[in-house]
């Protein structure tokens, strides 16, 4: 009753007029973030963290959220209209929405996607709900040896689960750990891979990472395939609304599965996009008109946006709870945290309710009003696409040169950035995920630090990551994550040779 | 950082055409002042840092803004060349923690304090031996048997950086007791306070701030603190115990005294007024009840000191930091 209690204060903390506010602009400026092709929920965030710094941090990370979750939102109104996911999760969206749209249906899947959406996140929202309070008091048990078990948890699933080929995603990762190697090494205390130059000394930032890889890099890609956009008409009013709505409960079994996918995926941090993929694929195999998925089936829409806005909700809480983000954006915002002086992990449940809870209850007040600003405003969204790319290009490349200045107020970094942008174009060209690679630079030296914090406290035996039953279980699911594809050859395999 | 910017670049444009009809007299700051903090945001330094600029903004004690910037990369290195290279730029000063003397000696980067400009002393920081109240340690005695019976190493100390102040004292107690501890570096003091409270190390030796709502909530139990004297404040805090109820761990048979420096130093090559215009400022800023209240949150030792009497009490510091960190095996050539 407590929890509940703390949940309602939670809501009166989100529901003064300037929270609600914050909300809003927030759910405008993601949907827009969302939309345009180039800028994802990471970027955005990553942009306009410096603007939070002088607000409180519940305010601050109430607008961060929902420009996250507007992001969700805004993803799928390009990949339904023209077949450009501006985001990476809503790429399974495109594969049904698409073929909709063209049939003249652009209505009834956008509305199918922003519902789906909204399901999705009140799932995920009210399992944190429940959950959160009991990972809170579970949480003080870990040390450095359950921390650094978590992080391997996290590296063995982008490794286990993504699409790309396991090496590829190998190397990326181990770039990432090269580049978060480099700044102070703070067991001890010695300068590593500075070489002498002053500006290395911090490292190297992830914000600046990922700004240039995701945001150069997309805006390079999509000048060389000379990109344009071609306007659709997404004229959406009340009866396609309640049109679609009176379909939607025929397929809630598709719904609740990919909830409880997409919750899984964003409690182990592998985020929205392996999610979306995975209910999509699992939709097409056990759906009765399966055979027409890809052909503007509305399931198709349904399954990837639900599992993708469950993941990105339920991959707050292993960031809150833990202090390990569930996806890029949690990454972002993470930083978010540790720059507003929050300590995320064990006691922010215990010395923070007010911003928590008020977190918690901004999810919900955020989805709502989310649902509400983009099915009212998607004639307007969907006409920023109307503009040349010419003229956003710039736009976005200023941006992105703002953002990277302001994270240290240093000129150096923009240069960083633009190395990075290129990086991240060369990186795609050549089909490496650039997720992992993300993931190292943000978590590599937290994981390195947890790993040898461990070994200087049991004097250097590696039984410390088996010592009791809670670190040893992360491990043992890391290790199964990590060889996941394997395992399950083999054990079709096993099960051909039986019958 | 954007409202930041956006602020001082106003505020430069407004002050531009003021400055002109202002007094040469006495030196005032003509644009904003740029306050840099050598540590990450949320530890003691900044929230002193960011303390200060609340107070001067609230009272009007500056005419211009004054604007709080972390530069934490290598230890604090990267705030501490920064004001090193502002040489002349008189509005730029910069708080530091024991980091002044431990960052260059331990890292080996080019820079001394004597590269910068001595301004005053604010107060200086405790450090208390900490447990977790759990434990059965309630003296100095207990906690000094029981690391001495324990194992060589297997007695766990948790402390903020590496080769660093907590560092520092660890080999200072390792020393006075003959025992050998394990130290574990952890990122900032609030990490520190949780890991013990989890049991995951057996001691730390937080300052009072970083661990007084464990304290409070009876998680940890303060054990001595490594100071000549106990220290001032009488309010009670937990179990109607007081700081000032805190024996000094060198009247319990534990002969390690460290206090951290917080102070304030401006850019090289600073004039006498605008010298003088500082430490004018901060006895202002240490007037008002805020700073007291702060002062008295945090336990902190309130000595104030400018001038030349400033300038020897760093350098004796100095000389007692190249000696404990050279017992210690720290020093930059040594590795």
């Amino acid at each position: 009753m407590e929890e509940l209690a703390n949940l309602f204060h939670g809501f009166a903390v989100a529901l003064q007029p300037y929270n609600i506010m914050l909300m809003i602009i927030g759910i405008t400026l993601g949907v827009i973030i969302g939309v345009l092709p180039g800028l994802g929920g990471a970027n955005g965030v990553a942009i306009l963290l410096p603007l939070t710094f002088s607000m409180p941090p519940t305010s601050a990370i109430i607008m961060l959220s929902c420009i996250y979750w507007g992001a969700l939102f805004g993803g799928a109104i390009t990949s339904i209209l023209f077949n450009i996911p501006g985001e990476p999760w809503s790429v399974a969206t495109t594969f049904d929405g698409y073929p909709m749209a063209q049939q003249g249906r652009p209505g009834e899947a956008l509305t199918a996607a922003f519902t789906s959406s909204f399901v999705g996140a009140l799932f995920a929202v009210i399992m944190i709900t429940l959950v959160a309070p009991l990972v809170a008091g579970f949480a003080l048990r870990f040390g450095p040896a359950e921390k650094f078990a978590v992080y391997f948890l996290a590296f063995c699933s982008f490794v286990g689960l993504s699409k790309e080929p396991p090496f590829k995603t190998i190397a990326a990762m181990m770039m990432g750990f090269a580049l978060a190697a480099v700044g102070l090494d703070s067991i001890t205390g010695q300068l590593r891979l500075t070489f002498g130059i002053t500006e290395l000394l911090n490292g190297f930032d992830f914000l600046i990472a990922v700004i240039g890889l995701f945001g150069i890099g997309e805006i390079l890609l999509t000048m060389e395939e000379g990109l344009a956009f071609r306007g659709g008409n997404a004229k959406i009013n009340l009866r396609v609304v309640l049109h679609t709505w009176r379909e939607l409960p025929a397929y809630w079994m598709t719904s609740l599965r990919s909830c409880l996918i997409g919750c899984w995926m964003g409690v182990t941090p592998a985020g929205a996009t392996p999610a979306s993929f995975m209910s999509y694929g699992i939709a097409k195999r056990l759906a009765r008109r399966g055979n027409n998925f890809g052909k503007g089936e509305i399931e198709g829409v349904i399954a990837p946006e639900t599992a993708a806005h469950a993941a990105g909700t339920a991959a707050l809480l292993p960031m809150l709870s833990l202090g390990v983000p569930g996806s890029p954006t949690a990454a972002v915002l993470l930083g978010g945290l540790l720059i507003w002086g929050l300590q995320p992990g064990p006691m922010l449940f215990v010395e923070q309710k007010e911003f928590v809870w008020g977190l918690i209850a901004s999810m919900y007040l955020g989805n709502l009003a989310g649902l509400i600003v983009v099915l009212t405003c998607v004639p307007i969204f969907a006409a920023i696409l109307r503009v040349p790319f010419g003229i956003i290009a710039p736009l976005i490349l200023v941006l992105c040169a703002i953002g990277a200045y302001s994270v240290h107020n240093s000129t150096f970094d923009v240069m960083l950035m633009l190395v990075f942008g290129v990086l991240g174009y060369l990186l795609k060209k050549c089909n490496y995920p650039l997720a992992p690679l993300v993931l190292a630079i943000v978590l590599g030296d937290k994981a390195e630090e947890a790993f040898r914090q461990s070994l200087l406290g049991s004097q250097g035996s590696l039984g410390v990551f088996f010592s009791n039953g809670l670190v040893s279980t992360i491990m043992a699911l890391g290790l199964v994550a990590l060889f996941w594809s394997a395992i399950q050859e083999g054990y079709s395999r096993l099960r051909t040779s039986m019958a | 950082m954007k409202p930041s910017v956006l602020s001082v670049a106003l505020a430069a444009i407004a002050m531009s055409c003021a400055s002109s009809t202002a007094s040469r007299a006495a030196w005032e700051p003509v644009r904003p002042v740029e306050f840099i903090v050598p540590a990450g945001t949320g530890g003691g330094a900044d929230q002193m840092a960011r303390t200060i600029q609340g107070i001067v903004t609230k009272h009007n004690l500056m005419k211009q803004p004054m604007v709080v910037i972390n530069k934490a990369g290598g230890a604090g290195g990267e705030g501490f060349l920064d004001v090193k290279t502002s040489s002349g730029n008189p509005h730029k000063i910069i708080i530091t923690l024991s980091n002044l003397f431990t960052t260059p000696l331990a890292t080996g980067i080019p820079f001394n304090w004597k590269d910068l400009t001595p301004v005053a002393m604010l107060a200086l920081d405790e450090f208390v031996l900490w447990v977790n109240a759990e434990k059965p340690y309630n003296s100095v005695k207990d906690y000094v048997d029981a690391a001495k019976k324990a194992p060589s190493g297997s007695f766990k100390m948790g402390g903020t950086g590496s080769k660093q102040e907590d560092q520092i004292i660890t080999v200072g107690i390792e020393k006075a007791i003959d025992a050998k501890f394990t130290y574990i570096p952890y990122k900032g003091g609030g990490e520190v306070a949780v890991q013990l409270v989890g049991n995951h190390v057996d001691s730390t030796v937080n300052n009072p701030i970083e661990a007084v709502a464990q304290w409070r909530g009876g998680k940890l139990r303060p054990l001595c603190v490594f100071d000549a004297q106990p220290m001032a404040y009488d309010e009670p805090i937990a179990d109607g115990k007081a700081w000032k109820d805190i024996p000094t761990c060198k009247s319990q048979g534990l002969a390690m005294e460290y206090l951290m420096l917080r102070g304030i130093f401006m850019s090289p090559k600073a004039t006498k007024d605008q010298i003088e215009y500082y430490v004018e400022l901060f006895k202002k800023v240490r007037a008002t009840p805020e700073w007291q209240d702060f002062m008295k949150s945090g336990a902190f030792n309130t000595t104030f000191l400018a001038g030349p009497d400033y300038a020897k009490w760093i350098e004796a510091e100095e000389k007692r930091h190249e000696g404990l960190m050279k017992e210690a095996g720290f020093l930059a050539s040594a590795n």
